[in-house]
């Protein structure tokens, strides 16, 4: 492999560690320079490592789009879906073998736009799965067209003449739906964002992270915001930390305040478990559950 | 110019120049500021970053963390 | 009560949605993923009731969409997988259709057909998604296609489905419609000992050796699930052996390619069709589904009047089959290809059948099935016109 020869380290020195998780045979990434998600990608690698889960268990579902290649980075099992469809592939794939921890990891365009239907179904239904979203309030890959997360008056090549459509507020939308674990962050937050997906991956149910990421390329430099760093400093300078904070209060103007933090962390039944539960209860010894199901669930009741 | 006062050494960096795009993210935000931007190219034509003040690095690794393109890790030395 | 495997083992005089949810569950099917549309309801209806007592997993999802992507995902996870729907819903499924042609994920579409374009005919019988089965998503590629005539080859053909899914690692589409669907027959279930089921061919050579795409002999590559330590990659963008993504010239052509002619040289192991009287014949009716059975009583007429008459029933719709049609074409003097659309199939026979020999449609705007008076009057005008 050509990274072989890239750079060696010098004796006593660490490789680093979350190059064990990288297709590193795929690295260097197509990103643009600046571009927030490998810094997510970075932060993701670490939360997944700090939570001890057996990472052969661990399978990434990614959609379309810039953050749509996530999964082909990633050295986990992992699946570019079609756009928008991450969610429910990863649907399949979790009632198929409850014993995997799924994480789907998609754009905001990909997630709540053309996605928006599976995203609110998997909240509702509190599929058992970790939706970590993207948002760089753009369309990325395909040039900069404006999204269901572009704050208004922001400019995009689909709204030359500034947006006027209202934004969603993710994590009020992911909460009604009936997430049990939202959280935001942003790039610049790279310590917290390690520790949310440290605590989503480890929670039953539908947890939601959303992770506010530069685009330099489409959407800073359109909206004469400078590039990826100035955007940083943006998210450093805006950002105000209110864990618990009320999800209706967290939209996002342009280039206003962005409230970060962990709002959401409860519990509610899990489908699976659900679905499990129902029909022992109703029909005893007579079900007969999956051998995936059954196991998944003895081995967490303990028996 | 180094510091006239030398600090003991605790952290240190890897930079991995080819790989870096210059985004600048471990300079600003590295805690103690001991980033710059080299003065060399890559093969792509970034600058990447070198460790200019080697006795002010902690290994606290956040330009590891927030590094888009995996381009440069810190870590702890072992004391001698 | 059934043993583990659900077969149920029996004479039953049930639907042709209820055999093809037999039929999945005897195939080895549990996982099913499906949305609400008529007329095919009835099979997800009996799948949801009957998978808590077989070890499956039945989910309505939110929209066809999801349901055709959600049973991909199953598949991957280790499960036999089918999604089921109707006109309105497959077009929704087209481009999943794609992805599991691209993945090689195999995989089961049911379509119980009815009459389109739109919500057109809800109930009502026609075949008009025979070139969108096989056209309908984007790109190249190739799938298996198979067209029951009563609830017992609905429950057959299922089985079957999965079986070429397996085998090819393709998605096969059971091309039913309302009238099959709805049609209540006698439909013998044999012990499941006496049941042909393909299992998956998963690799079993070294992890350390493993290319997730690279093929065998009959240019399929052996599967493998997730959680078993592979860290495999899937991807619908153009993929290499090891299925990374490599948007060149060469790579595309290498796959599609392949994913065309992995159908195309195993064509002799999936093409089916049953002949009835075509060595002898002057005129050959070929049908497919339920206008299969509505061309007997006109073949019958013609044959007592003393005309030779043929008959060839495609079992798969696709591939189709070419050589046979070509064949049979230079001993007869007409084909008279009856439908339930306003002519599809009948391209495909004009295609292979050449220029030495008349290809008469008898189309049908859908809504009923043909009036066998209609298929004789073709015959007729054909024989002695």
């Amino acid at each position: 492999m050509a990274d072989d020869v890239l750079y060696t380290v010098e004796a006593g020195v660490p490789q680093n560690p979350i190059e064990d998780l990288l297709r590193m045979d795929r690295i260097p990434h197509i990103w643009c320079p600046g571009c927030g998600i490998g810094s997510t990608v970075n932060c993701f690698i670490r939360g997944l490592q700090a939570s001890g889960l057996d990472l052969d268990k661990v399978a990434v579902v990614s959609g379309i789009g810039c953050t749509g290649r996530v999964a082909g980075y990633l050295k986990l099992d992992s699946f570019h879906t079609t756009h928008g469809r991450a969610i429910p592939f990863a649907t399949g794939l979790k009632l198929a073998n409850p014993e995997l921890k799924v994480v789907v990891y998609s754009g905001d365009g990909d997630l709540i736009a053309i996605g928006g239907n599976h995203f609110i179904h998997a909240a509702r239904r509190n599929m058992d799965m970790t939706v970590i979203l993207i948002n760089n309030m753009i369309y990325g890959m395909t040039g900069g067209q404006v999204a269901p997360t572009t704050p208004i008056s922001a400019t995009a090549s689909t709204m030359p003449h500034g947006n006027y459509e209202p934004a969603f507020n993710l994590p009020h939308l992911a909460e009604s739906c009936g997430a049990v674990y939202v959280a935001r962050w942003t790039t610049f937050h790279v310590r917290h964002i390690i520790k949310s997906v440290k605590e989503a991956l480890l929670k039953k149910g539908f947890s939601f992270i959303e992770i506010f990421a530069s685009c330099p390329t489409l959407y800073s430099r359109r909206n004469k915001l400078g590039d990826g760093l100035d955007q940083m400093i943006y998210f450093q300078e805006n950002s105000e930390i209110k864990n618990g904070a009320d999800t209706k209060s967290v939209g996002v103007d342009f280039q206003g305040k962005i409230i970060v933090g962990k709002f959401v962390d409860i519990e509610r039944p899990v489908y699976h478990e659900a679905m499990y539960g129902h029909l022992k209860e109703k029909y005893g010894e007579e079900y007969m559950p999956s051998d995936e199901i059954k196991e998944f669930i003895s081995g967490q009741n303990g028996d | 110019m180094a510091d006239t006062v030398v600090k003991k050494a605790r952290g240190a960096v890897v930079i991995i120049d080819e790989r870096c795009k210059g985004c600048g993210f471990c300079i600003e935000f590295c805690p103690t500021k001991c980033l710059e931007f080299s003065s060399q190219y890559n093969s792509k034509g970034y600058h990447p970053p070198i460790l200019a003040r080697k006795d002010d690095c902690t290994g606290c690794n956040i330009c590891g963390t927030v590094c888009p393109d995996f381009a440069i890790y810190g870590f702890m030395k072992k004391k001698e | 009560m059934q043993d583990e495997s659900g077969v149920l083992t029996g004479a039953h005089f049930i639907d042709g949605d209820h055999a093809c949810s037999e039929g999945a569950i005897a195939a080895g099917c549990r996982f099913v993923a499906g949305y609400p549309i008529t007329p095919s309801t009835e099979v997800v209806e009996r799948i949801a009731e009957r998978f808590p007592f077989v070890g499956g997993v039945f989910i309505q999802m939110e929209d066809e969409i999801a349901s055709s992507i959600a049973i991909q995902g199953a598949v991957w996870a280790g499960k036999k997988a089918m999604t089921v729907t109707s006109g309105p819903g497959f077009s929704l499924m087209m481009e999943h259709i794609g992805y599991a042609a691209m993945t090689e994920t195999p995989c089961v579409f049911v379509n119980v057909q009815r009459a389109g374009p739109s919500t057109g005919l809800p109930t009502m019988p026609a075949q008009g998604d025979m070139m969108q089965a096989r056209w309908g998503s984007h790109g190249d590629y190739g799938i298996i296609a198979l067209c029951p005539n009563s609830p017992q080859e609905c429950f057959d053909f299922t089985i079957k489905a999965f079986n070429l899914a397996e085998q090819f690692r393709v998605p096969v589409m059971l091309m039913m419609d309302e009238c099959v669907g709805h049609m209540i027959e006698r439909v013998v279930i044999p012990p499941p000992n006496e049941i042909k089921v393909f299992k998956r061919r998963y690799y079993r050579g070294k992890k350390k050796d493993f290319l997730p795409f690279k093929p065998e002999k009959d240019l399929v590559p052996p599967m493998i699930k997730a959680g078993d330590g592979y860290r495999f990659h899937v991807t619908g963008l153009t993929h290499d052996e090891k299925g990374y993504p490599s948007m060149t010239v060469g790579t595309q052509a290498k796959l599609v390619t392949r994913l065309s002619d992995k159908l195309k040289v195993n064509e002799d192991k999936i093409i089916e069709y049953r002949e009835d009287g075509v060595e002898s014949a002057e005129l050959i009716v070929i049908t497919y589904g339920i206008t299969s059975r509505t061309a007997i009583p006109a073949i019958e007429q013609a044959r007592k009047e003393g005309m030779k008459i043929g008959h060839l029933r495609l079992i798969t719709a696709w591939p189709f089959p070419a050589k046979r049609i070509h064949e049979l074409a230079s001993k007869v003097k007409a084909f008279v290809v009856p439908e339930l659309n306003l002519g599809q199939m009948v391209y495909e026979v004009e295609r292979h059948a050449g220029s030495g020999v008349k290809v008469e449609p008898v189309s049908h705007a859908g809504g009923t099935v043909h009036d066998p008076k209609e298929i004789y009057t073709a015959i007729h005008r054909l024989m002695k016109g």
